[in-house]
């Protein structure tokens, strides 16, 4: 079987289907394991369900960050097969994931529990016996315990304190001293990659749009190069600069507003006041160009749907003069309070290892001194032309993360402001074709909190067959959990703030 | 301008800042030109037989009734693809912010009056007019929602001022908000919610997911919104809405403004 070619493709490169090396199990998994070790990162592992009975095909892809590749690999299996987690933990999450969506058991996992209690994809009793006749209940399950003199347990959610999506946290701990985190999600699965079997239809693009409302730009502008390589489409070039722009925009208002909200979290109120609302200018200046302060109905294959006028053009640039000005006066008072530093140095370390081990990405990977960034790696869109460079921090903390934050907060200006000095003229849009049959694509954005991909395969009649979001919070709920380990409780808040992960992107 | 004294900074950056809290509802901020705001129904007739609206319409949002659109603007999306289907402009959308509504019936837009969102009944007004807290729950929010309520907490909105505050607790509030189409895996925890909120509650069902179950609407994983669910006071359409037309559709709710003009 080792014949078999490899598929190495590029970001957004249509392949055909039956190029995708369908392997043994065992090589299958020697694969993984050999590519993983030597450095490339799982980008994605889910199963397909061919229907009517037949095995599960097992899909991974791994990212060569180095040669800015992607290797495609495929295999079939019927009830189980061994699992990868003890030998590679950046398949736990994925794994967890296919036990639960396909009912097929990752033997020796060390810790299988459902993801997002759902019933099982397939017409048979899943890996914890469930049968479908009632749905599952969100959080029943295991979770990690301690015993002990002084040793307690706390339990949040799913409902929070704040205006903030749901999820479950379990705390281990001895005091205020935190033992162990445990993260249960699943409040917000709304059943979004199931709805997109047998499209593209008149609500995919919303969809997407909705499958992490902060990041609307980021995942509509992965699904449309999806759909774009499937069609055989070309993407004006005023289009791929005004997407590169709306892309910037979403980055810089999220990490404006993580920053105020970091500083409130620390209880420094100037910061958090102007960051909440210099925030809202960044999504204000989203709405000047498209009507959507979150860039609704603005991305779409082929294009997109507003054009932008000279005069717009000139209104983007004075405002983002001004929010340059404003955004540094809020952002550099956090680095002249030695109470803030304080709080963001002794808060949240999560070593470059850890992170390597358990493959993060985005901000939180960059913020531990790692440079990891699809811009760069896989560049897709302008960033194949224009460049921005990855911004990264050593120490793994709290502190690293929101500066992390500010230096992309000042790239992302600077970048924005010299496309408009050059973007180029013509059309915004083409009409992109029907997707070919039998044909597979994997489509990856950097997202304001790191790595999107989605993985398209489509059937004989160029429907899509196999639909796959692996939104940046799907790697990295796993990185908080560590981050928390001998933190105070107290902290929680914080830690869980530089992070900011998205809760409906990883629910789906 | 950076001192070397750090309180000097703090200072400069709070002169520099400025004040900018908007004077709503006595002045309203200038608006995108593109909000998609209030869909309006211009006066040329739709062509024989043309369907292109219903067509594109990813929530079936539209339907024609007797050769004329109706949008149901608990399903809308406020997304551009009817507006631009349209051969002869019939159907656009103006930056009108002002949407919420009392009922689910009263938010549609055939050509007819629009009729905005009715006061609280005096009973329950005297109670909450000037202090009113709410709870906000996500059930199965996207996240836009979430984070254009949040906003009117920012000194932008300041919804302070009103009285109307968000509260960490149910056991506190007198009310819940509701953003997301109620999956199934956070039903009972927004009952359980709902019922912790001590009687009498207020209810808002904020965006097209909580008012119909948007862009998840009959997913078997969603309920369709809130409404099936528990009885709501104020609905607010968008996908999110302008946190301005939640603003307005609160201050309503409390009577603190009642002209349509």
């Amino acid at each position: 079987m080792s014949t078999q070619k490899p598929l190495i493709l590029h970001n957004a490169q249509c392949s055909r289907r039956n190029d995708i090396p369908r392997l043994a199990l065992s090589e299958f998994r020697t694969r993984i394991l050999a590519g993983t070790t030597a450095g490339m990162r799982m980008a994605a592992l889910f199963g397909e369900g061919p229907g009517g009975g037949r095995p599960v095909i097992l899909h991974v892809l791994l990212a060569d960050d180095q040669a800015g590749s992607l290797e495609w690999l495929a295999t079939e299996v019927e009830g189980g097969y061994p699992s990868l987690t003890p030998d590679c933990a950046q398949a736990h999450w994925f794994e967890r994931e296919l036990a639960e969506q396909w009912a097929i058991k990752p033997e020796g996992h060390p810790w299988l529990k459902p993801l997002r209690f759902h019933r099982a994809y397939r017409d048979k009793p899943d890996v914890w016996g469930r049968k479908g006749e009632k749905p599952p209940e969100p959080s029943v399950a295991n979770f990690f315990g301690m015993e002990g003199r002084e040793a307690h347990e706390v339990a949040v959610g799913p409902v929070h304190a704040g205006i903030i999506e749901p999820g479950h946290f379990r705390f281990q701990c001895h005091g205020e001293q935190v033992f162990h985190l445990e993260i249960s999600l699943g409040y917000q699965h709304r059943g979004v990659e199931r709805a997109l079997i047998g499209g593209p239809g008149r609500r995919t693009l919303f969809l997407m749009e909705t499958a992490a409302g902060d990041t609307t730009i980021g995942h509509a502008t992965a699904y449309c190069q999806a759909a774009e390589a499937l069609s055989g489409c070309r993407v004006p070039a005023r289009a791929q600069v005004l997407r590169a722009i709306a892309l910037e925009l979403e980055r810089l208002a999220n990490h404006t507003g993580d920053l105020g909200a970091l500083a409130g979290d620390v209880g420094y109120l100037p910061t958090a006041s102007y960051c909440g609302r210099i925030r809202g200018d960044f999504l204000n200046m989203t709405a000047l160009l498209c009507g959507s302060r979150f860039g609704r109905g603005w991305i779409r294959p082929g294009g997109i749907s507003f054009n932008v006028d000279a005069d717009r053009v000139r209104q983007l640039e004075e405002r983002l003069i001004q929010a340059r000005r404003d955004v540094t006066s809020a952002v550099t008072l956090l680095w002249d309070t030695s109470s803030v530093r304080a709080r963001f140095e002794n808060a949240g370390v999560l070593p470059a290892a850890l992170c390597q081990q358990l493959g993060l990405v985005g901000v939180a990977a960059r913020a531990s001194g790692i440079e990891r960034d699809v811009r760069r790696e896989f560049p897709f869109g302008l960033y194949r032309f224009a460049q921005i460079p990855v911004s990264t921090y050593p120490t793994g903390n709290v502190y690293a993360r929101a500066y992390v934050r500010w230096l992309e907060i000042q790239r992302s200006l600077t970048f924005i402001q010299e496309q408009l000095r050059t973007i180029p003229a013509g059309s915004v849009e083409t009409r992109p074709g029907p997707f070919k049959p039998d044909a597979a694509v994997v489509s990856m954005t950097e997202g304001w909190r790191g790595e999107i991909c989605h993985v398209a395969i489509t059937d004989s009649q160029g429907r899509i067959a196999c639909y796959k979001i692996v939104d940046p919070s799907f790697h990295n709920w796993m990185g908080l959990a560590m981050a928390l380990r001998d933190q105070q409780i107290s902290d929680f808040p914080l830690c869980n703030k530089s992070f900011n992960l998205s809760y409906c992107g990883h629910d789906l | 301008m950076i001192s070397e004294v750090p309180v000097l900074n703090v200072l400069l950056a709070r002169w520099h800042q400025g004040h900018r809290t908007i004077a709503y509802p006595k002045g309203t901020p200038v608006l995108p030109d593109r909000l998609r705001g209030r869909p309006v129904l211009g006066p040329s007739p739709c062509p024989a037989d043309c369907q292109a609206c219903v067509e594109v319409c990813p929530t079936d949002a539209i339907e024609l009734k007797n050769g004329r659109p109706r949008i149901d603007l608990n399903r809308c999306l406020f997304c551009p693809e009817c507006e631009r289907a349209c051969p002869k402009a019939t159907l656009r959308f103006t930056p009108e912010h002002r949407l919420a509504a009392s009922s689910r019936d009263a938010l549609v837009v055939d050509g007819g009056e629009y009729i905005l969102a009715k006061t609280l009944d005096r009973k329950i007004r005297r109670i909450y007019g000037r202090s009113l807290k709410l709870r906000q729950v996500s059930a199965g929010g996207c996240n836009a929602c979430e984070a254009d309520v949040n906003v009117l907490t920012t000194v932008v909105f300041d919804l302070g001022r009103f009285g109307i505050q968000f509260v960490a607790s149910p056991r506190h509030a007198d009310g819940l908000l509701i953003t997301g189409p109620v999956t199934e895996n956070m039903r009972l925890a927004l009952i359980k919610t709902y019922e912790a909120v001590p009687p009498p509650r207020v209810v808002i069902a904020v965006g097209a997911c909580a008012l119909s179950g948007g862009p998840f609407r009959d997913h078997p994983e969603v309920h369709n919104g809130a409404g099936g669910l528990l009885p709501i006071d104020l609905y607010i359409p968008g996908c999110p809405p302008h946190p301005l037309t939640i603003l307005d559709g609160m201050l309503r709710l409390l009577g603190r403004i009642e002209k349509d003009g």
